[in-house]
């Protein structure tokens, strides 16, 4: 019984945990700029590239996956002064543009690098609860993304830094009048969302084989997770995640991965006609 | 009723734009008496995909939804074609599996439109979620390898695609070669000369009007959901179009013909010709087809990060459109020019009448 229970439990933190962790990064740049990144995907492949890479170098694990994270978030903010800094007042165009972004990158990938690199195999270990054995790795990414929640949570509600992005959130113009240099924390969001799409990407880098193109396998999750969310990433991420993950594990447990995936893209459909504006509509209009 | 082909809402409204017109369509329809038959199948082949640019101009450019999901409706219809072409036999009936698989593909607009527009996503989150269903759709397809994936007689056969369904055929005549590049000059000259006419109707105006501003249009007593239900059906419609017509072109179908990076292209033809003009968008598509086409030989990889390029820098250097952008330059130096001799009386006024 309590094996049965725990292998559902073990599920849906893999789902939960795989929506948190793509889709992180892309809401806090929606949140904060209302930029939709479409180069998101290819971040998290940059994160996966650079910690093969370091991997096959010798370099442990997860200090491959520490380096390719802020290696993600220097690109991110490069990117963020280069291309997109320029959008911010014509969001749809800011779509277009990391699209543009998105094609010349995984293009040129595939022909500086090839289709595929010498991957890594997942970190061995596992644990048994009842009959069942089950990977330790899934488990840590359930921590990993549990413990980037918190991070967000921390980041934005207990620094000086968060106070400055929450004010620049709700009115740029009043903060900066204020003495904000928005500027500086648009960009360094920007950053701070491009590398937790290359933590996503380093963290799964040893659980699939990496191609240039690797970004799409992820982009669909975090799009849905992000509308569903809705604007506010501290109230929205988590219980939109929660909820696709409850719809994902229990049509993926009778009916595999892709029905799992169609599923899922329906019930956003579904969700979104009863709340357009995602979760965190209502769960601010709550805590007014 | 015809009258309507000129108006406020297309550019190339005077008698030189209409004489042009007709000595492009000239050269296009003596075009194959002194080609070889290998460059008008090319030639076919770019024209296949001008009714998806024209139908995302509409959506996108006149309607002002951004849709990511032209590859979705493609795929439908394309699929859509095979599995009707190879249920109902050949023969004519591909004609009407051709009919009715646009029809398929439009009704999927008005059930995916129904609950985007009614639940009133717009801007940028349109553009993803109708994103997330083609990647959705394409992933999909490209799992329906085994035996147990098929449709009557017709198997899906994941990544490799669909195959075996007849092309267009009348009678005993298959619509290839030269035959098929005279029906879709027809097609095209209909969708073209169809949807300047719709664009300058009342309808089209509403279409417009929203765009510019949804909330004043539904103030002037506009049920803005129709109108934009009605814009993604007939641009959706479009996109199956050229993906049941892509189908019968090559007998087969696979699913990275909907996937990425194939459903950025439509945005970008579009984006660069400029989105707010059907004949831009017309004559920019066909060159950047063409284009991609010769450099796609040496190295498809190299043209797609060239047609990112191009994405970037529109959105860069001229979000209005490079097509668009450049008519407009050379059309105010013709009234500079044109102005000194005749005052007054610009040529752009023809359509009111």
């Amino acid at each position: 019984m309590l094996s049965e229970l725990f292998s559902l439990f073990y599920q849906f933190a893999d789902v939960f945990a795989f929506l948190v962790l793509a889709s992180a990064g892309l809401a806090i740049v929606f949140g904060m700029m209302g930029v939709i990144n479409m180069a998101h995907g290819e971040f998290i492949m940059c994160g996966a590239y650079v910690t093969v890479g370091l991997v096959n170098l010798g370099v442990p694990l997860p200090v491959a996956q520490i380096v390719a994270a802020i290696t993600a978030g220097l690109i991110g903010i490069l990117i963020e002064i280069l291309v997109v800094r320029r959008f911010y007042k014509r969001p749809l165009d800011s779509l277009l543009a990391t699209w543009g972004l998105s094609l010349i990158v995984t293009q040129g990938m595939l022909i500086v690098v090839g289709s595929s690199i010498r991957g890594i195999g997942t970190p061995e270990g596992s644990f048994a609860v009842g009959d069942y054995t089950f990977s330790t790795y899934r488990m840590i990414l359930f921590a990993c993304a549990l413990a980037v929640l918190v991070g967000i949570y921390v980041l934005f509600m207990r620094t000086r830094f968060g106070i400055i992005a929450r004010a620049t959130m709700q009115n740029a113009g009043m903060a900066q009048a204020l003495g904000a240099r928005t500027g500086r924390i648009y960009a360094v969001s920007f950053g701070i969302g491009a590398g937790l799409a290359g933590l996503c990407g380093a963290l799964y880098a040893p659980t699939m084989t990496l191609i240039p193109t690797m970004g799409a396998t992820f982009i669909v999750e975090s799009f849905v997770t992000v509308v569903v969310g809705g604007a506010n990433v501290l109230l929205g991420t988590a219980p939109a995640a929660m909820l696709l993950a409850l719809v994902r594990m229990s049509l993926n447990a009778s009916y595999g991965q892709i029905i799992g995936q169609i599923g899922m893209l329906f019930a956003v459909i579904a969700i979104i006609r009863i709340l357009p504006e995602g979760f965190s509509s209502i769960l601010a209009r709550r805590g007014r | 009723m015809l009258s309507l082909v000129n108006g406020p809402q297309t550019n190339g409204n005077g008698r030189g734009f209409w004489l042009a017109f007709l000595a492009v369509l000239t050269m296009a329809l003596i075009y194959p008496v002194f080609a070889d038959s290998y460059d008008v199948g090319n030639f076919s082949y770019f024209l296949i995909w001008i009714f998806m640019a024209l139908g995302l101009s509409l959506i996108w450019g006149y309607g002002g939804m951004l849709t990511f999901g032209q590859t979705f409706f493609f795929g439908i219809a394309g699929y859509g074609y095979g599995v009707l072409a190879i249920i109902m036999g050949g023969g004519t009936a591909t004609i009407a599996a051709l009919i009715l698989s646009v029809f398929v593909a439009a009704f999927a607009a008005a059930v995916l439109g129904y609950f985007m527009i009614w639940g009133r996503i717009s801007g940028m989150f349109f553009g993803i979620v109708t994103l997330a269903a083609t990647l959705s759709l394409a992933f999909f397809l490209g799992q329906t390898a085994g035996p147990e994936w098929h449709i009557g007689g017709a198997r899906l056969n994941g990544f490799n695609g669909m195959k075996g369904m007849d092309p267009l055929t009348v009678g005993e005549v298959y619509i290839e070669g030269t035959i098929l590049y005279y029906v879709l000059i027809a097609l095209i000259l209909v969708t073209y000369l169809g949807l300047r006419m719709l664009v300058n109707s009342r309808i089209g105006n509403v279409i417009v009007a929203i765009r510019e501003d949804p909330q004043r249009a539904e103030m002037l007593g506009y049920d803005v959901r129709k109108y934009q239900l009605l814009t993604f059906c007939i641009g959706s419609g479009l996109a199956g179009l050229s993906g049941a017509l892509y189908t019968s072109w090559g007998q087969f179908i696979t699913p990275s013909s909907i996937g990425l990076p194939a459903a950025a292209m439509p945005i970008i033809w579009v984006a660069f010709s400029g989105r707010s003009d059907l004949t831009a968008t017309l004559v920019g598509s066909f060159l950047l087809l063409f284009g991609f086409q010769t450099i796609t030989i040496y190295s498809q990889q190299a043209a797609l990060v060239l047609m990112g390029a191009l994405l970037l820098a529109t959105v860069m250097m001229m979000p209005q459109g490079f097509i668009v952008g450049i008519a407009q330059a050379v059309g105010r130096r013709w009234q500079q020019l044109s102005g000194r001799k005749r005052s007054g009386n610009g040529s752009l006024q023809s359509g009111e009448s």
